[in-house]
């Protein structure tokens, strides 16, 4: 199975104040290396400073509206990812228990496969949607 | 006392993590891999009745290797005094100059498992043997989950494991990584295991599934953690870039009802982009260290499942790369199945009566003699070809032989569409 860790900004990821880290980076990068070696890591990367990023708001009768970053409660917002694969979620879990975090919580989500949604929706539907994800990523 | 199941599948999840740096530091320490696979499961055994207990302990690695040690320096005390030489004990302890207090998660961890991974898949063991200890020892699976998924009884896979664990000891198989000349042939080995365990996951050769996909993400652990512990190989890397892609496509293989589907009828939005991504990457890797896409045969592998990954319909297909491609793999590694693989791309290029000749001049090969697909990709020529009961009488030999149901009802429908 597929997870997503979810790991929430702070004050100093807000801040894009990464000096006062340089500890902190070594250590995510010694176990980085360790979820390589043990072949779990898909992906993983770290986001900028909500102060970088848009929202965009869809109304309840259509129509978007943009609105600037930074955006309040740096506990509530997103500061990076990993997608691992692992054989359960207990694994993720302590795999997760060895990240060096401190004074955080770590989200994490298993990925829906075709299978959860089979059943559910039509299979024209799924496929449609898939269609539209795959194009998306062959041009970037 | 049985630990309940939450308690039970965190001890699990803790030994998927630890058990081949443990297994591979015990080793060293012994220098006999099957003593430290034994030694390591009674740490397991008491991981399984403690812990549900008492908690999993803050650094569960190191609490097994303690109970590991334990168990060693024990077992050599109580092997001297069953045979009253007490004054071995002294020396056989410094021999072994301690040997367990090297056992630290220090830089040795990643050649100890690399060793580890060499060792499990010594030629002098059967390619099923060096599966199963490689899953065993390496990936940290129980025997219940590979009997399974190799479709054996529990008791047979336990046996063979045991035969292989013996076989290494008796051939007095160092543990190392070798060297020079060696390292070619038995990272290829190596290299073979993995895949043979990933294709056993990719296409199940008889019983009602068509895909055991644990065992496909297995393999591509172990070819990740090759490529992450010897990253300077272009071959682990080709290795990792066709699993990733040719894993791309599982969700693709097979319909609503569990039929097959070809990689030509597949519906390619389903395709997984993130593997594509990453296999185009292990591939382009590859290609960087050794200067080329066609150094070696996983390298041309994962070039050929990159043509069609890179193309987003089957139109798109650039049919005449690929069939150069195999013409390659097939001059390196000679084989009437690369040669029949050809015949199919030469078709797509130049149309299938360019490639009916290459096809019947393999109908003699003994080798081929009980291979579904030449009837089966001779029938699509011949339909193609607008010679319908030829095709439909190929079809239903590929039929016959074949021994994967799913691929059996789809064969029959092709034969059935010839009669119309």
């Amino acid at each position: 199975m597929r997870v997503m860790v979810l790991v929430k900004a702070s004050e100093d990821s807000e801040q894009g104040n990464y000096a006062d880290h340089a500890d902190e980076f070594v250590a995510m990068g010694k176990y980085n290396e360790e979820l390589l070696k043990a072949g779990i890591m898909l992906a993983g990367e770290g986001l900028t400073p909500s102060s970088e990023g848009k929202r965009v708001a869809f109304g309840d009768e259509g129509g978007t509206r943009v609105i600037d970053g930074p955006f309040a409660e740096a506990k509530e917002l997103v500061g990076g990812f990993w997608i691992w694969q692992v054989s359960s979620m207990e694994e993720a879990v302590e795999w997760l228990k060895r990240a060096p975090l401190r004074g955080t919580s770590v989200e994490l989500r298993r990925i829906a496969e075709v299978a959860d949604f089979e059943g559910q929706l039509p299979q024209d539907v799924i496929d449609g949607e898939r269609r539209l994800r795959a194009q998306s990523g062959q041009q970037s | 006392m049985l630990p309940d199941t939450a308690a039970k599948r965190r001890v699990e999840a803790v030994w998927r993590i630890e058990s081949a740096r443990l297994i591979a530091g015990l080793a060293r320490a012994t220098g006999d891999v099957g003593l430290a696979e034994d030694l390591a499961q009674d740490a397991l055994v008491a991981a399984l009745e403690q812990w549900p207990v008492s908690g999993v302990p803050d650094n569960p690695g190191a609490w097994l290797t303690a109970v590991a040690r334990r168990r060693y320096v024990d077992g050599v005390r109580r092997r001297v005094t069953f045979e009253r030489k007490a004054a071995e004990l002294g020396r056989e302890l410094a021999e072994a100059g301690n040997p367990m207090d090297e056992i630290e998660f220090d830089a040795h961890v990643d050649d100890d498992v690399l060793r580890l991974i060499f060792t499990a898949c010594h030629p002098v063991l059967s390619r099923d043997a060096r599966a199963a200890l490689t899953l065993k020892l390496v990936a940290g699976l129980p025997t219940e989950q590979i009997a399974r998924a190799f479709l054996v009884s529990v008791p047979t896979m336990a046996a063979r494991v045991t035969r292989a664990k013996k076989a290494l000891g008796d051939a007095g198989v160092p543990f190392e990584v070798p060297v020079g000349a060696e390292l070619a042939a038995r990272l290829a080995s190596v290299l073979e295991v993995v895949y043979l365990i990933f294709n056993e996951g990719y296409a199940a050769t008889s019983g009602e599934s068509w895909t055991r996909a644990e065992l496909c993400g297995e393999a591509m652990r172990l070819g990740r953690m090759l490529a992450a512990l010897a990253p300077d190989e272009p071959e682990v890397h080709g290795l990792v870039a066709l699993m990733e892609i040719q894993a791309s496509r599982l969700p693709a293989r097979s319909g609503p009802g569990g039929e097959l589907v070809t990689l030509l009828d597949q519906d390619r939005s389903r395709w997984n982009r993130l593997l594509i991504t990453r296999g185009l990457e292990s591939l382009a890797r590859a290609a960087s260290l050794s200067g080329s896409e066609v150094s070696g045969p996983y390298v041309i592998q994962a070039a050929l499942a990159a043509c069609h990954a890179r193309a987003l319909t089957v139109a798109d297909t650039d049919w005449t790369r690929i069939a150069t491609l195999y013409r390659i793999l097939g001059s390196l590694t000679p084989s009437p199945v690369i040669e029949l693989n050809r015949a199919v791309a030469v078709s797509m290029a130049d149309g299938p009566a360019a490639a009916l000749p290459i096809v019947d001049s393999l109908a003699g090969d003994p080798a081929l003699r009980r291979y579904h697909l030449l009837a089966s990709v001779r029938g699509d020529l011949l339909f193609r070809l607008g010679r319908h009961a030829e095709a439909k009488a190929d079809f239903e030999r590929a039929a016959a032989m074949t021994g994967n149901e799913a691929e059996r009802a789809h064969l029959l429908r092709r034969a059935a569409a010839c009669a119309r």
